[in-house]
């Protein structure tokens, strides 16, 4: 990877101070931040050719039409696609779970089973709830094991005839665990059951291949991979993008409207009600881009280095326990501290300049399953340091001795 | 007997002698270890206010024209700014409750833990004193 230091001056951000100390990021599984090139990206689109898309003659909006087209190719290419009308532009991971289960709602009938996992952010597992009070069919659960690992042995239980969707996420947030996607995939297929993968998680950290994993739908958010908030995508095999009935009717997604019958467009039009955050989505290429251009394998590799050496210095300290033990995990931390709230912890690592995540997570079955009210989360990115790990660790120390 | 005023302009002097976020922490921290603030049996689910991180109970009891509120919360530093309410609000008439205010919070450099999107519960359990105050301040008229 290029030199850390030079990496850091991409980030405007990582040089400003929280309450008087210099700001420690590990608050990334919630939000990464934004590099200089994405944000020249961002400010050169409201300077230059801030225009509304695919309608106009003009130049401005053939100008947003091209970069914002181009974009989709890039994610394309990044999740290697087989066609860009595969990738629908979305507000995020959230918006495209909601998306696909309303244009499941008239594929399913009483009876039919979806799986989720125990793993799932509420946002995997709401969507999926509402879709089943609407069409009678029923929520099956993969129960998952100490470590924070998937129960594969009642997954395959799990399956049957009766099973029409899966839905799991390919990296837990709370715990950082890596699911066994493909393996899950491909059991699905056997029972002919479509599998969507949250990549919310994942995509920070590896560069999926939708074709290779055969993966049905997979959807992430912009703003975990440096991009900015409010922009994510679907991408779904054509056969299924092309049953699911439209998410939303407004303009852009139409071919004919009468007052009789309106007819929908193709794809991937006929997803994208309504004018689109457009800067949104060039500004996702452009986060991709900057990505790729560091590259994962040297992103995981660093990553993987911060984490083992994060999880060492964490567990020197007596009575902290670590939540997701898993060999196969990214570099998410989530952690507590005996007998004291995470809240506490966080509020004085704050005062610190340290920003980690506490509470649940959105993830509330998982604290059930340890019965904990929460734990304390430090995610690490490319541009995190030891020596920032290290200020965590001694402000930890700092919060433990203040609270006991 | 204090008003709320007078009570809340002690805790200002109290604050002004730490000298950094530390003290002021742990001052909190240490008022927060102090006995538990309701009976067990007041810790109910009705009691409940949930804040998306930290749980706080309430419990309130009219003794003859004053309120007397006891509390609790499972995080400690969100305990001690509820001793620092109680302290504030406990003992005194509805009508004063509902005309006070809580700026003394930003005068002691605690602000945050009040702001209304903070997780913490505490905004919504100044809301539940203050709705005991209107509900006892009805049954007193």
């Amino acid at each position: 990877m290029q030199d850390i230091n030079k990496i850091r001056e991409d980030f405007p951000i990582l040089s400003r101070k929280v309450n008087g100390k210099p700001l420690v990021y590990f608050d990334n599984a919630a939000t990464s931040q934004t590099p200089q090139q994405v944000i020249e990206v961002i400010v050169d689109y409201y300077s230059n050719y801030n225009a509304n898309i695919h309608r106009g003659v003009h130049t401005l909006s053939q100008e947003a039409t091209d970069k914002y087209e181009a974009a989709r190719h890039t994610i394309q290419q990044h999740f290697n696609a087989k066609n860009a009308y595969e990738i629908i532009l979305t507000s995020g991971t959230t918006h495209s779970i909601n998306l696909v289960a309303n244009g499941f709602a008239n594929l399913l009938k009483k009876g039919d089973e979806l799986i989720v996992s125990a793993l799932e952010h509420h946002s995997n597992i709401v969507p999926w709830q509402m879709l089943c009070e609407k069409t009678g069919a029923i929520l099956k659960v993969i129960p998952m094991i100490l470590e924070g690992e998937l129960d594969m042995d009642t997954y395959s239980n799990l399956l049957s005839e009766k099973t029409k969707l899966v839905f799991v996420n390919h990296i837990s947030n709370a715990l950082g665990t890596i699911n066994p996607i493909k393996t899950i995939i491909d059991q699905a297929h056997q029972f002919g059951a479509a599998v969507l993968v949250d990549g919310a998680q994942a995509c920070p950290h590896i560069k999926p291949d939708v074709q290779a994993l055969d993966v049905d739908f997979y959807v992430t958010s912009a703003h975990k991979i440096c991009g900015p908030t409010g922009i994510g995508m679907l991408y779904g095999k054509e056969e299924w993008l092309t049953k699911m009935q439209p998410y939303q009717g407004g303009g852009e997604m139409i071919d004919q409207v009468t007052f009789e019958k309106t007819t929908y467009a193709g794809l991937p039009h006929k997803f994208e009600a309504g004018t689109p955050n457009i800067c949104g989505g060039i500004a996702f290429g452009a986060a991709i881009d900057y990505m790729n251009n560091i590259g994962f394998d040297k992103i995981a590799t660093y990553e993987h280095e911060l984490l083992e050496y994060g999880t060492k210095k964490l567990l020197e300290i007596e009575g902290l326990k670590i939540y997701g033990t898993s060999s196969k995990k990214t570099s998410v931390i989530s952690f507590n501290l005996e007998g004291i709230h995470p809240y506490d912890v966080g509020t004085l690592l704050d005062k610190m300049g340290i920003a980690v995540r506490t509470g649940h997570h959105c993830a509330q079955p998982i604290m059930d399953f340890y019965n904990i009210p929460g734990t304390i989360r430090a995610s690490f990115a490319f541009y995190n340091t030891k020596i920032e790990i290290d200020t965590l660790v001694e402000g930890v120390k700092k919060a433990k001795l203040m609270l006991s | 007997m204090q008003t709320i005023k007078e009570i809340q302009d002690e805790i200002i002097d109290e604050f002004s002698m730490f000298e950094d976020w530390e003290e002021r922490y742990q001052y909190m921290i240490d008022l927060g270890k102090d006995l538990p603030l309701i009976a067990t049996e007041f810790k109910t689910e009705d009691n409940i206010i949930k804040g998306c991180q930290s749980k706080v109970w309430v419990h309130a009891e009219l003794n003859t024209d004053k309120i007397e509120f006891t509390a609790d919360s499972d995080a400690i530093i969100t305990k001690g700014i509820i001793a620092i309410l109680i302290r504030v609000f406990s003992n005194q008439h509805p009508k004063a409750i509902l005309e006070a205010n809580t700026d003394f919070i930003d005068a002691i450099g605690l602000k945050e833990h009040l702001s209304p999107t903070r997780a913490n519960g505490l905004v919504s359990m100044i809301k539940q004193l203050k709705l005991y105050a209107i509900a006892y301040q009805t049954q007193l008229n």
